[in-house]
């Protein structure tokens, strides 16, 4: 369960990136989060795993009161958040096996354990057959699944993406959505901020629209709305 | 996730931290090599220093264990007056022991110090000119010269000495030498750290990005940090060999060199065994948490995520 509840966020130089946003996500929801690019996407999505703080308003994530939230808590929170990005954040020293373990080795799980799930989720995201190469040898679609598959592999309640499909053709895109509707089947929250119209527009779901810094509309099964 | 759960490490945990702890070590290479050459730099000026200001300070107490005051009794006091006198001696604060000597044994000792020109001096075995003495070991000897003004007050005290130059000089050195040694040693160190943090910090910056994923996956800081805490530890050990190796191998001939060419009791440097040791243990010490405070300061801002 996701709740923000009059949100403000200022950041230090003055600019003001988001104000007075209202959500309310209901766990097992698929939200799309669209508007231009600096409208507050990509804020509103670090307020939700912490990245950043907001200046002033309450933000619920899974029953816990980030603003009470000890720093050294924090990675206990994110532990049921997985975060997909634009440019991957992949270890380029790695193999997709061992970037995807990596994230399960932090929580020092049982050796067993990692094998047995790495294995389930690269099968998930179909790269069982690529999990020795290094990401240099894989194409950006297949880099953005391995970074899906680390979002996942610890069956967080909540995936949130940032634009996931940013730099991938169209064939490539549907996949990574056929993807993430899998896992939101399986009942985890999925938030996407996107900047595909047609995807929105194909695959409904909840949109919530930001410009400059405000909800300006919230619908369930929305359309992307506006030209670029 | 309860925070609460899983405090404890696991064994496989830190089997996990060492391993990659080493393994970074060899991945940064030069840079690796740049801090332990830091650290070997700095614990051999350490380790020199302290040879010398230890020994120093050896020679010093050493002295300072010799210093007594004589107090020389005035002909006239007969027997009675001599014991009073002694026993009102004994009774100061600072004094450790006091015994009697005779003008006899004053001249027998006197003739002895004087070796083969001596031998003239026996005249004076059947008119001695010298006077009974009381010798007073104080048992602190940075304050012989305030004990020495309460005896000189006695009566039937004619005249004190304990060789007031010498040993002022000397207590005065002391002093100094400790205080310069002590200042140069820290001063070493915290440059040592400066260093080892520096290049421990351009390692980390090439993995700030690896640092920053675990941090977005849920690390806890403390699970980011050991790898870094064994990694600096490493360095500092990997620091002390060469400085161990030259400490273990150079005293025994300073030992030996010093042993042959001097024949005064006070100089005597520190035994092989232990103190040779002993200072390849604090070395490898000193090495250790100089690497561990290094990396543990210069990680600490990475982790700010």
């Amino acid at each position: 369960m996701i709740l923000m509840k009059d949100v403000y966020k200022t950041y230090p130089n003055g600019v003001t990136a988001l104000s007075n946003i209202n959500v309310d996500i209901q766990q097992g929801e698929f939200v799309y989060i669209v508007g231009p690019s600096g409208a507050g996407k990509s804020t509103l999505i670090k307020l939700i795993y912490r990245e950043e703080k907001p200046t002033n308003g309450t933000i619920v994530i899974n029953e816990k009161d980030l603003a009470n939230l000890k720093e050294k808590h924090i990675p206990f929170l994110r532990r049921d958040i997985g975060v997909v990005f634009q440019d991957f954040k992949l270890l380029s020293k790695l193999s997709v096996y061992e970037n995807v373990a990596f994230a399960l080795e932090v929580l020092e799980e049982s050796p067993r354990n990692i094998r047995n799930r790495v294995t389930e989720v690269l099968e998930l995201v179909g790269l069982k057959n690529k999990a020795r190469s290094i990401p240099d040898e894989l194409s950006g679609g297949e880099q953005q699944r391995v970074s899906i598959a680390r979002a996942i592999v610890n069956h967080p309640r909540i995936v949130i993406a940032d634009e996931p499909t940013g730099n991938l053709d169209p064939d490539t895109s549907w996949g990574i959505m056929r993807t993430l509707e899998t896992i939101n089947d399986r009942g985890t929250t999925v938030i996407m901020a996107t900047h595909s119209k047609e995807i929105v527009n194909t695959i409904k779901k909840r949109v919530i629209a930001i410009a400059d810094g405000k909800i300006v509309r919230d619908e369930s099964r929305g359309e992307y709305g506006y030209e670029i | 996730m309860n925070p609460g759960v899983n405090t404890a490490m696991k064994f496989r945990t830190m089997r996990r931290h060492i391993r990659e702890g080493s393994k970074n070590i060899l991945r940064n290479g030069w840079m690796s090599i740049a801090s332990i050459g830091a650290v070997t730099t700095t614990l051999i000026l350490v380790g020199a220093f302290l040879i010398l200001i230890l020994n120093l300070n050896q020679v010093a107490d050493n002295l300072e264990k010799d210093v007594e005051i004589n107090a020389l009794i005035e002909p006239t006091a007969d027997a009675s007056e001599i014991k009073t006198l002694g026993r009102e001696i004994e009774q100061l604060a600072n004094v450790a022991n006091i015994t009697f000597s005779s003008k006899d044994e004053e001249l027998e000792k006197l003739i002895d110090s004087m070796g083969e020109k001596g031998e003239s001096w026996e005249l004076f075995e059947q008119d001695n000119p010298l006077n009974h003495t009381y010798i007073i070991k104080p048992k602190d000897p940075d304050r012989t010269p305030e004990l020495a003004k309460k005896i000189a007050a006695f009566d039937y005290v004619e005249e004190v000495n304990y060789g007031e130059e010498v040993v002022e000089k000397l207590l005065r050195f002391n002093f100094y030498a400790r205080s310069i040694g002590l200042v140069l040693i820290v001063g070493l160190v915290l440059t040592a750290i400066f260093l080892i943090s520096n290049t421990i910090k351009l390692t980390i910056m090439a993995r700030s990005e690896e640092i920053g994923i675990m941090k977005l996956v849920g690390a806890t800081n403390g699970f980011i940090r050991w790898p870094f805490f064994i990694e600096g530890m490493l360095l500092g050990m990997l620091g002390s060999i060469v400085p161990i190796t030259a400490i273990l191998g150079g005293y025994y001939y300073i030992e030996q060199a010093i042993g042959e060419q001097t024949s005064y009791s006070f100089i005597d440097v520190l035994p092989y065994n232990p103190f040779a040791w002993l200072l390849s243990l604090f070395i490898l010490i000193i090495g250790a948490f100089i690497g561990i405070w290094g990396s543990v300061m210069s990680v600490r801002k990475f982790l700010k995520v």
